[in-house]
């Protein structure tokens, strides 16, 4: 239905994209500017690129939130896979709707709850069965892995549910077992769905400062957690510079998964 | 042994690992943790780590007594500082999801009414700020919201205003936060619904001499209710609990209960009172979230029903 927006849309729509873009923009371009005060234009520099490359605490945690980032995110993808499939594709089993409100339920919750939750109960089974030990990489990357693979199955389930079930009949129909059908076909079918899924948790899990935070031991802060506590003593050109080359990184990312997937299409 | 391996392969018993690994999972990494929640919420504080006493204790003859502890409780009852947090949360929250939406709604709006290439653009330019960081994202608040910050200097060359406005650090930069932050996770289900509707009705009400206004208030509007809903519940819920919002751009005016859980947390090492907290919180959003689950539900069936 394209009709004609009537000009109290358009400006709408002009004044809401430039809410959502004009504080990024600045963010880039002030990155590029000489001068420490983060408001005053002093002349074009990239001294901040490099004073941030020889930042040893920054480029630690940062390899340890794209390690947490990479594992979470495909223990998300596989476990809400597999969740999406038994929601979809099991029929009415017991304890379905019970299942499937916890599959979506840390999508909603405050991160601080789980977070909180998450601590105590890794205090606790440390406790009681030595496992784990101490928190880390480990305990991060399971937290992120629960956040993440709510989102997982929200996708796959979506994908899975208007997939055309006449292809795996015809595969079972012409004797494939369901494993070979679920790898042959339905696999197949729903990768898009794996595709986006994998970015988004890994995204996710990159984001995030308040699960880990909660879990994090010592000498395992991740990027977020660097970034926060940089902040918190007042804005720096630095963080300027961080922030444009992940902005420019993600932007690329989304386009060029945009478009693999969009040229499978066709 | 390999008719085994052919028989478990023929079964569909295969299929049922799919749920057990998934639902083993999310028992043990969200469910239990929240009975443990409840539980030390209800115990006292200790010395030492973990810091709270225990709930279960075995006295004499093994009797297992339970020990419920309300001091928590009302701790959180009598100190009008916890109170007042949660009605600013709940202020805070509604204030941003309304924002939201006004913003959104039109947003959305405009989106499924655009030519079909374009629509995928503007789509994506909604969900692109939502892959970026988060903390970044407000971050870039600071430095246009403080007292010498973009936004004054700007007002100020305009001659709008002659002395600086502090945003910065007050309520209001908490709920620009919020609205900034939750945008998107408002347009996309707005912009699900409201692209389904046959717009045929509208030129109907036309015809039947509705005037532009009323046309929207008696057919669009109805008829998207459902986008409304959803997108309100995946702005409020989360923003209630939010936490580097307020911490960030709020300052030390801006009392929200996930900051307070954080503080008492962090710093105060109280672990009892944060999970009394944490459980009070859950009470409040218990509503909120049942309604996003039974639409979420209800669209995922209509999903599997097609």
């Amino acid at each position: 239905m394209p009709t004609k927006l009537s000009p109290f849309l358009k400006t709408c729509m002009i004044l809401g994209y430039a809410f959502l873009y004009v504080p990024i923009i600045t963010l880039i371009v002030f990155s590029f500017n000489s001068s420490r005060l983060v408001t005053v234009w002093q002349g074009f520099s990239t001294k901040w690129y490099v004073s941030l490359l020889q930042d040893d605490v920054l480029l630690k945690s940062a390899w340890v939130s794209l390690q947490v980032a990479t594992l979470a995110a495909t223990f998300a993808v596989i476990l809400g896979t597999l969740a999406a499939v038994a929601l979809v594709r099991l029929g009415r089993f017991r304890g379905r709707q019970f299942f499937g409100i916890l599959t979506t339920a840390p999508l909603v919750m405050p991160e601080v709850i789980t977070g909180l939750a998450l601590l105590l109960l890794f205090v606790g089974l440390e406790q009681m069965i030595g496992w784990p030990k101490g928190r880390g990489i480990l305990t991060i990357t399971i937290a992120h892995t629960t956040l993440c693979m709510a989102y997982v199955t929200i996708l796959v389930r979506g994908r899975l549910a208007e997939l055309d079930l006449s292809l795996e009949e015809a595969a079972r129909d012409l004797g494939a077992r369901p494993l070979k059908v679920f790898t042959a076909i339905t696999l197949p079918l729903i990768s898009p769905a794996l595709v986006s899924g994998w970015l988004l948790a890994f995204v996710l899990s990159l984001d995030d400062l308040v699960l880990a935070s909660f879990v994090a031991g010592p000498g395992s802060s991740t990027l977020p957690m660097v970034i926060f506590s940089s902040i918190r003593f007042g804005i720096s050109p630095q963080i300027n510079a961080l922030a444009t080359i992940i902005i420019t990184a993600v932007a690329i990312g989304v386009m060029g998964a945009g478009w693999l997937l969009h040229r499978k299409k066709y | 042994m390999r008719e085994l391996w052919k028989k478990i392969q023929d079964s569909y018993a295969g299929s049922y690992l799919a749920l057990i690994i998934p639902y083993a999972w999310i028992l043990l990494f969200f469910m239990i943790p929240f009975l443990i929640v409840l539980k030390i919420s209800f115990s006292d504080l200790k010395v030492g780590l973990p810091p709270y006493g225990p709930l279960l204790e075995w006295v004499e003859e093994g009797v297992l007594v339970i020990k419920l502890n309300f001091t928590n409780f009302a701790f959180i009852g009598t100190d009008s500082l916890y109170l007042f947090s949660y009605l600013e949360s709940l202020v805070i929250a509604v204030l941003g999801t309304i924002g939201c939406l006004l913003i959104g709604y039109p947003m959305a709006y405009g989106i499924a009414k655009a030519k079909p290439p374009f629509r995928t653009l503007l789509l994506m330019l909604v969900i692109l700020p939502f892959w970026t960081s988060f903390l970044l994202r407000v971050y870039a608040w600071i430095g246009i919201l403080s007292t010498s910050g973009l936004l004054n200097t700007a007002l100020m060359k305009v001659g709008i205003i002659s002395s600086p406005l502090s945003i910065l650090d007050t309520t209001y930069a908490t709920i620009i936060g919020i609205v900034y932050c939750y945008l998107p996770f408002m347009i996309l289900p707005l912009y699900a619904s409201l692209e389904k509707i046959d717009y045929t009705l509208m030129e109907a009400a036309y015809d039947l001499g509705a005037r532009p206004i009323q046309a929207f208030r008696r057919v669009i509007w109805p008829l998207s209710r459902p986008g409304v809903i959803a997108g309100s519940m995946l702005v409020l819920i989360p923003a209630v609990g939010e936490f580097v919002i307020p911490e960030l751009l709020g300052g030390s005016q801006t009392l929200m209960i996930g900051k307070v859980l954080w503080n008492e947390f962090f710093t105060n090492r109280d672990w009892p009172v944060a999970s009394a907290l944490a459980v009070l919180m859950l009470i409040l959003l218990v509503t909120p979230i049942a309604i996003f689950q039974r639409i979420q539900e209800r669209q995922v069936r209509f999903l599997d029903a097609d």
